[in-house]
C-alpha cells in the first residue's frame, strides 16, 4: 500500500509534464499568470501550431508581468524558457536594459487602462458620467473615484502614467486636486473593482468610478449569467493609458529557430483572433476581426495617453515617491 | 528550576547530530544556499545606505514593527478564552470549533481577505485597524493550537488547590496558570509575531498607502521596480530583526518550561456557570470565525442579487459558453494541491520530528537548529523564489522548473510548525521520568524511545495535520516559483480573482469553498486523537 501511495504521489501530474515523447522539439513559453495554460482559444491555436510544425509548446507561469521581467533579467543569457509573452511598455525598458531578448521583441497586443463608471448609478441621479481626466476634478464627482496604489498595482501605475503624460510637469498639482476631491486608494485592482466599485456585477462597493481596463465592460457581459444584452459599466475614454504588450525570443535559447517560429505564429491572424476572448486584449493586427461583444461594449479611445518606455523607466521611481507624498499628506 | 530541566541524556554524542541532519541539510540546500547566492549576486557596497535613505523606508520599518507587536498582543489576548475552553472541556461540537478556528489560518489571505474586507465598515477600508483585526482573525489559531495542549496537561488539582487556599480566579490565572503556560505562550507569540511582521496578503488587500510592511516593500521593489538589490537589503534587515526576536523568545521559552506529567486533563462542563462559560465562548468563537468563511460560500452562490448554482455548475466545464473559456481547471488544481500537501506533510513531519527530538537532546546546538528552521518563515518569499531561480539553474542542479520544488518549499514553511508543536511537549517531560526509565534498567535508546518519543505521539498527529494544511493554503512561496501546469488551488483562486466578470468571481469563491472544506476535513480528522480526553491520560 505504501508503495502505491508513494507512486501516486511522486508521479507528476499528466498536465504538468510528459510532452517530451513525440520526438519533436519542445519549447517553453514563459508568460504572466493570466496567460491560460489550457482550455482557451489561444491554447487551441497553439495546439494547431504544434500539429503543423511538430514543435510542442510548454507554458510556464512566471508570476505577474513585473515579476516575470525581474526573473528574466536575473536569468538573462540562461533563460527559463525560449519565448517570453507579455512584457508591456511600462516594463519594456527594464527588459531591454536587462538584455533578456535575442533581437527586438515584437508588439503582439494592446489594451487600455481607463476609468470605468457604473452606468446605472449615474443614470439614476441624472448626472453625466465623467469623460476626461479634468472632469474627475469637478465637484459633482467628489468622493466617487477609487484608484489603485501605483506602487503595488499595474493598472494603478498605468493611471498615474496617464496623468503624467497628460499634465506633464503639472501632474503633482493634478493629484493634489484629485486628493482634495476625495479620491480613494485601494491596495489592489481586485479590491478596488469588486469591493469598492459599485458597477461590477457581484461586487459589493459603493463608489461608481474605478480605474480598470477598457475591456472590463465586455468581460462583464461575457461572464454574466444569465447572458445579458448590455454592459453594466462604461469607460471614460479621455482617461486612458495605452498598454502595448511584446513577445520575443529569449537570449540564450537552445531552440532559436523554433522560438522564432512561435513568435511569428503569435503575430499571425490565427493566433491574434483568439486574443480578445482569451486574454481580454486587442490584437495588434488591425485587420483581425473582433468578436461582437468587443465591438459593442469595449471602448478603444481615439487618443489614449502614452509615454515612451524610456521615459517611463527613467521617471517611475521618482513619480511613485512624489505620488506617495501627495496622497499621504 | 534547574533541577527540573532534562538532565543528562544517556544517548551517545552522535545521536543528536544524526537526528538533526535531515533538517540541517534541507535547510542548507533549499534555503541558505539560494538566499546566499542571491545576496552575493545583487548586493553592492552602496546598497545598504542607498536603500535605507529611500523616501518612506523609515515609515515602512516603523509600521512593520508596531503593527506586529500590537497584533501579537491582541491575538494572545483574544486567543486565551477559546484556548481555555477547548483545552479544559469536552463538549459537543468541540472539534468543530477547533477546526473552525484553525481553517482561516490555513487559507491563503488573498482568498479570505476579500470576503473579510466586505464585512468591515467602509471607514475602516485601507486602515491600520483593518490590518490589526484581520491579523487577530487569521492568527488566533496559533494561540489556540499551541496553548491548549499545554493547558490540557495542567492537572486540575493544581488550580483546585490554589482555589482552596483562597486564591481568586484572576490570581489563579496570573500566579498559577500563566507561569505554567509560559512556554506555550512564548511559542505562540513568536509565531504570531513572525507571521504578522512578515504579513503580505492582509496588508496588500486591507491596508492603505501608509500601511506597508517590509515584506510588501521587498516584493514591490523586486517585482515592480526591478530593484532586486534594494529588496535584498530589506529582506536581510527583516531576517536580522526576526532572528534576534526568535533567539530571545526561544530562550525564554526554554527557561519557562515546567515539567508536567504529559497526561491530558479535560472534563465535561459541570454546573450552570461552567456550562454558560463554555457555551458562550464556543458560540462567540464560532460566530466570529465562521462569518467571513460563510461570506465566501454565499458569494459562490449569489450572482447579481440572485441565488444560483451557475458558478458551481460551470466550474469543471472547459467552455463557459461557446468560444469562451476561463482556462482554469479546478479539479486538477484540487488534486495538485492534495498531492503537494501529502508530500509536504510527509517531508516536514519526518524532518521536523527528528529535528524536534534533536533540539530537545542537544542544548546549545539545538537552539541553533531551532532558530535556523524558523528562518524561512522570516524571509520574504520573493527572496527565496529568486534565489532558487538563479541557484538551481545549471546541471547537475538544473531544478528551477521541477515540480517537486513546490512541495519542498511548502515543507520548508511547514517544518517549523511541526517543531513548534512538538517542543513544548518534549520540554515538559519531567526528568524524573527519564531517570526512572534508566533506574529500571532501560537501555539509553529504549529509555529515550519510551519517554521522549512516546510523549510526542499525540502532538505529532496534530503537527502533521497542521503541516498538510499549511501546504494546502500556501500562496507566497508558490507564486514566486515558476510553474508549468501545476496550479495549486490558491493559485487558481488568485487567477480567477484577477478577472472582471461576476461568474469568474463567483467561481473563485466556489474554489475557495472547496479549499476551505478540504482544510476543515483534514483538521477535523487529525483532531480525533485529542478527543479522547482523560481516558487516555491513564496510559501516559
Amino acid at each position: 500500500m505504501w508503495g502505491a501511495l508513494a507512486g501516486a504521489l511522486l508521479v507528476p501530474s499528466a498536465a504538468g509534464c510528459g510532452d517530451e515523447s513525440k520526438g519533436g522539439t519542445t519549447i517553453t513559453l514563459v508568460s504572466y499568470s493570466s496567460f491560460p495554460d489550457g482550455g482557451t482559444g489561444i491554447n487551441e491555436a497553439l495546439d494547431e501550431f504544434s500539429a503543423d510544425t511538430g514543435i510542442t509548446v510548454r507554458i510556464v507561469d512566471a508570476g505577474d508581468a513585473g515579476t516575470m521581467v525581474t526573473k528574466a533579467a536575473l536569468t538573462a543569457g540562461n533563460p527559463e524558457g525560449d519565448v517570453m509573452w507579455g512584457v508591456d511598455n511600462t516594463l519594456l525598458s527594464a527588459a531591454t536594459k536587462g538584455r533578456i531578448f535575442e533581437g527586438d521583441p515584437v508588439a503582439v497586443d494592446f489594451g487600455d487602462v481607463c476609468v470605468n463608471y457604473d452606468i446605472a448609478w449615474f443614470a439614476e441621479r441624472d448626472i453625466a458620467p465623467p469623460a476626461t481626466l479634468d472632469d474627475l476634478l469637478a465637484p459633482e464627482y467628489a468622493d466617487l473615484l477609487v484608484v489603485q496604489d501605483p506602487a503595488a498595482s499595474s493598472p494603478g501605475l498605468a493611471f498615474l502614467i496617464a496623468t503624467v503624460a497628460a499634465k506633464g510637469k503639472a501632474w503633482p498639482q493634478y493629484w493634489e486636486a484629485l486628493r482634495d476631491n476625495g479620491v480613494e486608494v485601494a491596495g489592489s485592482w481586485d479590491t478596488a473593482y469588486f469591493e469598492r466599485f459599485s458597477g461590477a456585477a457581484g461586487g459589493s462597493g459603493d463608489k461608481p468610478l474605478v480605474v480598470s481596463y477598457g475591456t472590463s465592460p465586455p468581460a462583464e457581459v461575457v461572464f454574466a449569467d444569465p447572458p445579458r444584452g448590455d454592459a453594466p459599466t462604461g469607460v471614460a475614454a479621455g482617461t486612458c493609458f495605452r498598454q502595448v504588450e511584446y513577445a520575443g525570443v529569449l537570449r540564450g535559447t537552445e531552440h532559436a529557430d523554433a522560438a522564432r517560429r512561435l513568435v511569428e505564429f503569435m503575430t499571425s491572424e490565427r493566433f491574434q483572433r483568439e486574443l480578445p476572448l482569451s486574454l481580454f486584449v486587442y490584437p495588434i493586427d488591425p485587420a483581425v476581426v473582433l468578436p461582437e461583444v468587443f465591438t459593442r461594449f469595449a471602448v478603444v479611445p481615439d487618443a489614449p495617453y502614452t509615454l515612451d518606455p524610456e521615459q517611463i523607466a527613467a521617471g517611475r521611481e521618482e513619480w511613485l515617491e512624489q505620488w506617495r507624498r501627495i496622497v499621504l499628506d | 528550576m534547574a533541577a527540573d530541566r532534562p538532565r543528562l541524556n544517556l544517548l551517545p554524542g552522535w545521536a543528536a547530530p544524526l537526528l538533526a541532519a535531515p533538517a540541517a541539510v534541507g535547510l542548507a540546500l533549499f534555503f541558505l544556499w539560494p538566499v546566499g547566492t542571491l545576496l552575493a549576486r545583487v548586493l553592492e557596497p552602496g546598497s545598504l545606505t542607498r536603500t535605507l535613505r529611500a523616501a518612506g523606508i523609515g515609515e515602512v520599518l516603523w509600521f512593520t514593527l508596531w503593527q506586529a507587536v500590537v497584533s501579537t498582543l491582541l491575538t494572545l489576548v483574544a486567543g486565551l478564552a477559546p484556548a481555555y475552553v477547548l483545552a479544559r472541556y469536552r463538549f459537543p461540537g468541540r472539534r468543530m470549533v477547533l477546526a473552525l478556528v484553525t481553517v482561516p489560518f490555513m487559507l491563503p489571505t488573498v482568498v479570505v481577505g476579500a470576503a473579510f474586507l466586505s464585512l468591515l465598515p467602509s471607514s475602516w477600508h485601507h486602515t491600520a485597524q483593518a490590518v490589526l483585526v484581520a491579523h487577530v482573525y487569521f492568527n488566533i489559531a496559533v494561540v489556540v493550537r499551541l496553548v491548549s495542549p499545554l493547558w490540557a496537561a495542567i492537572p486540575f488539582d493544581i488550580t483546585a488547590a490554589a482555589r482552596t487556599l483562597g486564591a481568586s480566579p484572576s490570581r489563579v490565572l496570573r500566579h498559577v496558570l500563566l507561569p505554567l503556560l509560559r512556554p506555550a505562550l512564548w511559542s505562540a507569540a513568536t509565531v504570531v509575531f513572525l507571521f504578522t511582521f512578515t504579513s503580505y496578503g492582509v496588508v496588500r488587500l486591507l491596508g492603505g498607502v501608509g500601511t506597508t510592511t517590509i515584506e510588501v516593500e521587498v516584493a514591490r521593489r523586486a517585482t515592480q521596480l526591478g530593484d532586486v538589490d534594494g529588496a535584498a537589503v530589506l529582506s536581510v534587515l527583516q531576517l536580522a530583526v526576526l532572528s534576534v526576536v526568535v533567539l530571545v523568545a526561544s530562550s525564554r521559552q526554554r527557561r519557562a518550561a515546567v515539567a508536567l506529567a504529559g497526561a491530558e486533563f479535560t472534563r465535561r462542563p459541570r454546573g450552570r456557570r461552567q456550562r454558560v462559560v463554555v457555551a458562550g465562548v464556543a458560540a462567540v468563537t464560532t460566530a466570529v470565525m465562521a462569518v467571513p468563511l460563510m461570506t465566501m460560500v454565499v458569494r459562490s452562490l449569489r450572482l447579481d442579487g440572485r441565488w444560483t448554482l451557475v458558478a458551481w455548475r460551470t466550474l469543471g466545464r472547459s467552455e463557459f459558453r461557446p468560444g469562451v473559456s476561463l482556462g482554469v481547471d479546478p479539479l486538477a488544481s484540487l488534486f495538485v494541491s492534495l498531492r503537494f500537501a501529502v508530500l509536504a506533510m510527509l517531508l516536514s513531519a519526518t524532518v521536523g520530528t527528528l529535528a524536534a527530538l534533536a533540539i530537545a537532546l542537544a542544548r546549545r546546538h539545538g537552539r541553533l537548529l531551532d532558530v535556523g528552521l524558523m528562518l524561512p518563515l522570516a524571509t520574504s518569499a520573493v527572496t527565496v523564489g529568486l534565489g532558487v531561480l538563479i541557484t538551481f539553474d545549471t546541471p547537475p542542479v538544473d531544478w528551477r522548473a521541477e515540480w517537486w520544488l513546490i512541495p519542498v518549499g511548502h515543507a520548508l514553511v511547514a517544518t517549523p510548525f511541526v517543531v513548534r508543536a512538538l517542543l513544548p511537549a518534549l520540554r515538559s517531560i519531567p526528568s524524573a521520568r527519564r531517570d526512572a526509565a534508566a533506574t529500571l534498567g532501560a537501555a539509553p535508546w529504549r529509555a529515550w524511545w519510551e519517554v521522549d518519543v512516546r510523549s510526542i505521539a499525540r502532538p505529532f498527529v496534530g503537527a502533521a495535520g497542521l503541516a498538510a494544511a499549511v501546504s494546502l493554503g500556501e500562496f507566497g512561496a508558490t507564486t514566486f516559483l515558476t510553474r508549468a501546469g501545476r496550479e495549486t488551488l490558491p493559485i487558481a483562486i488568485a487567477r480567477l480573482l484577477a478577472r472582471a466578470g461576476e461568474v469568474p468571481r463567483a467561481q473563485a469563491f466556489a474554489l475557495a469553498t472547496m479549499l476551505m472544506a478540504v482544510t476543515a476535513l483534514i483538521v477535523a480528522v487529525v483532531e480525533r486523537p485529542l478527543a479522547g480526553g482523560v481516558g487516555d491520560a491513564r496510559g501516559a
